[in-house]
């Protein structure tokens, strides 16, 4: 077939992908943009199949056929608090294969020089998104455990493999045929992908999911360049800065740096804290909690990873609809880092059909939170926490948070006492005005909503 | 080859991306990460070409067929959950009666 047509096929495929992106920035234009990324990539396959080169076609259609019969059930099935692990799980198969095309390109025509260099930093980046991402799937999925796990030495240790596999790949673009050094590199790869996640917490979720994102679009990209193919590198260069600025929003909403993030173990203070005598608390039952919100004027409800765990969103919504029949103001206060991916939350709760002009970002709603009679924080703990803005020694200081606070009543709904996350104590939970309601959040505010729905 | 003029395609798109990506609210950002991940699986184009070349070896054909597998895999589930995602974002509905 001529080369023009497929090449033109490309061209319309690269303009669908941007045009899709640009349809993602609003709600009322974002379906149009899967719609258009979906004929992008349509495009994309048709015009590859239409080439001359290739020939076979069984293969393909396997793969094809096989790939649809996953890809499915993973979209359809999957309950939207598991988005996180569906989009690690889903990154790993994209890094894997841009990892095993590379290793094909490579043994193939063991090529030397610029394309080699490509298909070196391809193949790097594809193993080591890929264990990378299935390790962040094995820890959101908690069939490992959550917390970061931290040696001495670790930082020194991985950035000592990174090291040489770069090295390695380095030496590997002048003297492609050694294929032992190859595969040497490529283990380096994948043990460094492993690595990189280990001392990665599940408050660190969202930055690195982010930048594990852009790194599966850097690989496709070199992968264009290393078959001489524009459309890969456009995709490819898309999704890498999507990826790398959803993850510097994400470490500028918890005023870290990359390098803290990825170096820096979030989770080392814990034995410290845990000595701490225990500090009196005021607790509140269902009941005293409904009179309470059914008194309000203005209720401010922050949703933390806890809703998405005790899957409450929709008892959640229930609550929303009972307060506003009786007139109260109820809003939603999102901050960026809450849950364990970007917009974690914002999905939830529009799973759970709450209309998302409630859903207000942190800068939006911190003006009003003095105004606010009534901050119901569930299942959120960090993100909350005054220490960010009071304690310059503690972990957290510096981090942007919502200012519950300031509310004239908080609530906060919480399995028990154990600090959050990060292992930081929450003076917020001491306050005079703060009333704990502890239980399991779903429960709980079932308990709240079948209170005020009984008595009015 | 020409290299340098791929750099500058490089160089241009991530601008591109940088600036259509600022400008997405954060109430979307779970949905965009779907789609931006769906659309890295533009390597099954790469997968294909492994996978359908004329006298490929077995490695190549093995290592292409599970890309194909892989990328697909990718592929169809990042833009279905996507779909399945924006669904659910309604603004306040009418009045029920």
């Amino acid at each position: 077939m001529n080369p023009g047509i497929y090449q033109a096929l490309y061209i319309i495929s690269a303009a669908s992908f941007i045009l899709a992106l640009k349809w993602m920035s609003a709600p009322a234009t974002s379906r149009r943009a899967v719609i258009s990324g979906e004929i992008g990539m349509l495009l994309a396959i048709v015009a590859t199949l239409l080439r001359q080169e290739v020939i076979s076609y069984e293969w393909i259609a396997a793969g094809l056929i096989v790939g649809s019969a996953i890809g499915v059930p993973l979209a359809m099935l999957m309950p939207m608090t598991h988005v996180p692990q569906r989009t690690a799980i889903s990154q790993a198969c994209g890094a894997l294969a841009s990892a095993l095309i590379g290793t094909a390109e490579y043994f193939r025509q063991l090529p030397h020089g610029f394309t080699m260099g490509a298909l070196v930093l391809e193949t790097l980046l594809g193993f080591l998104t890929f264990t990378a991402s299935l390790m962040a799937f094995g820890k959101l999925q908690e069939l490992l455990p959550s917390r970061p796990i931290t040696f001495r030495g670790q930082n020194f240790f991985n950035l000592g493999i990174l090291v040489i596999a770069v090295a390695l790949g380095g030496s590997l673009v002048f003297h492609p045929e050694n294929t032992i050094i190859f595969s040497i590199f490529v283990l380096l790869a994948l043990v460094f992908g492993v690595l990189m996640i280990i001392p990665i917490g599940g408050a660190d979720m969202p930055t690195v999911i982010a930048l594990l994102n852009s790194y599966a679009g850097l690989s496709a990209c070199a992968m264009g360049f290393a078959l001489d193919n524009k459309l890969l590198i456009i995709a490819g260069a898309l999704d890498g800065s999507s990826g790398l600025i959803l993850s510097i929003i994400m470490c500028r909403a918890m005023n870290r740096s990359f390098t803290n993030v990825l170096f820096g173990g979030f989770g080392q203070l814990q034995a410290a804290v845990a000595g701490q005598e225990a500090k009196p608390v005021r607790s509140a039952s269902p009941d005293e909690a409904a009179a309470i919100l059914g008194d309000a004027r203005s209720v401010v409800i922050i949703p933390g990873y806890g809703m998405a765990v005790a899957q409450a969103q929709h008892k959640i919504r229930e609550l929303h609809d009972i307060l506003i029949k009786r007139g109260v103001d109820v809003k939603f206060a999102i901050h960026p880092v809450a849950g364990r991916m970007p917009g974690h939350m914002n999905v939830l709760l529009a799973e759970a059909d709450v209309p998302y002009d409630k859903l207000i970002e942190m800068e939006d709603i911190n003006g009003e939170m003095a105004m606010t009679d009534v901050a119901l924080v569930v299942g959120a703990n960090d993100i909350v926490n005054p220490a960010a803005l009071n304690d310059p020694t503690s972990p957290i200081a510096g981090m942007p948070i919502l200012d519950a606070y300031k509310s004239r009543t908080i609530m906060v709904i919480k399995r028990g006492m154990s600090p959050g996350f990060a292992g930081i104590d929450n003076e917020l939970y001491y306050m005079d005005k703060t009333l704990m309601l502890f239980g399991d959040a779903k429960s709980f505010v079932a308990g709240i909503v079948k209170e005020l729905s009984s008595n009015h | 080859m020409n290299y340098e003029f791929g750099v500058y395609v490089f160089v241009l798109a991530a601008f591109l991306g940088f600036e259509l990506i600022r400008k997405v609210s954060p109430l979307l950002h779970t949905p965009l990460m779907s789609l931006t991940n769906a659309i890295a699986s533009i390597s099954v184009v790469g997968a294909i070409l492994v996978s359908g070349e004329k006298d490929a070896s077995t490695l190549s054909r093995v290592l292409g067929f599970i890309a194909v597998v892989a990328a697909t895999t990718n592929l169809v589930s990042g833009f279905l959950i996507t779909d399945r995602m924006l669904k659910m974002f309604k603004k306040r509905e009418p009045a029920k009666k």
